[in-house]
């Protein structure tokens, strides 16, 4: 099932690895050591975040590091910008329909 | 056109929440009726090429709007509105879930809060939402996407077609 990247990003923790992933790609073993979390607890975030591609693995000889996908979050705020689209073209429409409604009250 | 009317978007998405503020040159009893009242829901509550039908409205607590998004290709999208608190004139709250044709409701849907005040003339109306799920969200813009899309293809046939002659 493709993971809702709402849900990725309402978690603090997860949004926390995330910007801290932005700066600099981590191990799961250095991410455990930053927060303070058992490796099972980093897993599960990995988890969450790889499956909705916000973060990408890189193998590196034996380690895996996790880069932070920012075209994800860019199509994610892609996204947004659209439904704000959606809105102002029915918002422009609702002015027209507010001026005509007056016009004709005044008639 | 209305480039003096306030319009904010913003999104919080670790809270889940749409946040809409815009500004509207009339009073507020007619912006109120605007949102309110189905057959006027129906002139903008689409963007165009969609358009909005209900099929029916009874604007009260614990009543519901039951209406279809249409593409321009005539595909309907169904949702129906439970209107769950109602202060005439200033505010309205109301679950929104998308439905098929025979009004049985996809849950979860949204939840929405609308805030009406006017100012010299002016009705600004803040709109709340709340959605537990971002595939759902996506889902409200696919419709819309249809649309498009239809339109898009129309224009290539139609180019086909005049280049082949």
């Amino acid at each position: 099932m493709k993971q809702d990247i709402f849900q990725a990003i309402s978690d603090p923790t997860r949004r926390a690895i995330l910007t801290l992933i932005a700066i600099q790609a981590l191990t799961p073993n250095a991410m455990a050591e930053k927060f303070d979390m058992t490796r099972q607890a980093v897993s599960k975030h990995i988890k969450v975040l790889h499956d909705c591609e916000l973060i990408k693995p890189e193998h590196s000889g034996r380690e895996i590091y996790y880069h932070f996908n920012a075209k994800k979050m860019q199509e994610f705020d892609h996204w947004l910008a659209q439904f704000r689209q959606n809105w102002e073209t029915q918002f422009s429409q609702l002015d027209q329909l507010l001026t005509t409604i007056k016009e004709q009250a005044t008639k | 056109m209305n480039n003096d009317l306030l319009f904010d978007f913003n999104v919080d998405k670790a809270a889940k929440m749409v946040y809409i503020t815009r500004e509207f040159n009339a009073g507020q009893s007619l912006v109120w009726d605007a949102f309110t009242k189905a057959e006027l829901l129906d002139q903008w509550g689409a963007p165009a090429p969609m358009r909005a039908k209900t099929k029916y409205m009874n604007f009260e607590v614990g009543g519901r709007r039951f209406y279809a998004m249409i593409s321009p290709d005539g595909q309907e999208r169904w949702a129906v509105q439970e209107f769950t608190s109602i202060t005439p004139k200033t505010n309205f709250k109301m679950y929104n879930a998308f439905a098929d044709k025979d009004e049985n409701r996809e849950l979860p849907g949204s939840e929405w809060d609308y805030i009406f005040s006017e100012q010299n003339g002016r009705t600004k109306v803040s709109i709340t939402i709340f959605n537990e799920s971002f595939e759902r969200l996506e889902k409200l813009l696919e419709g819309f996407k249809i649309g498009f899309t239809m339109t898009l293809k129309n224009l290539e046939e139609l180019l086909t077609t005049l280049s082949q002659k």
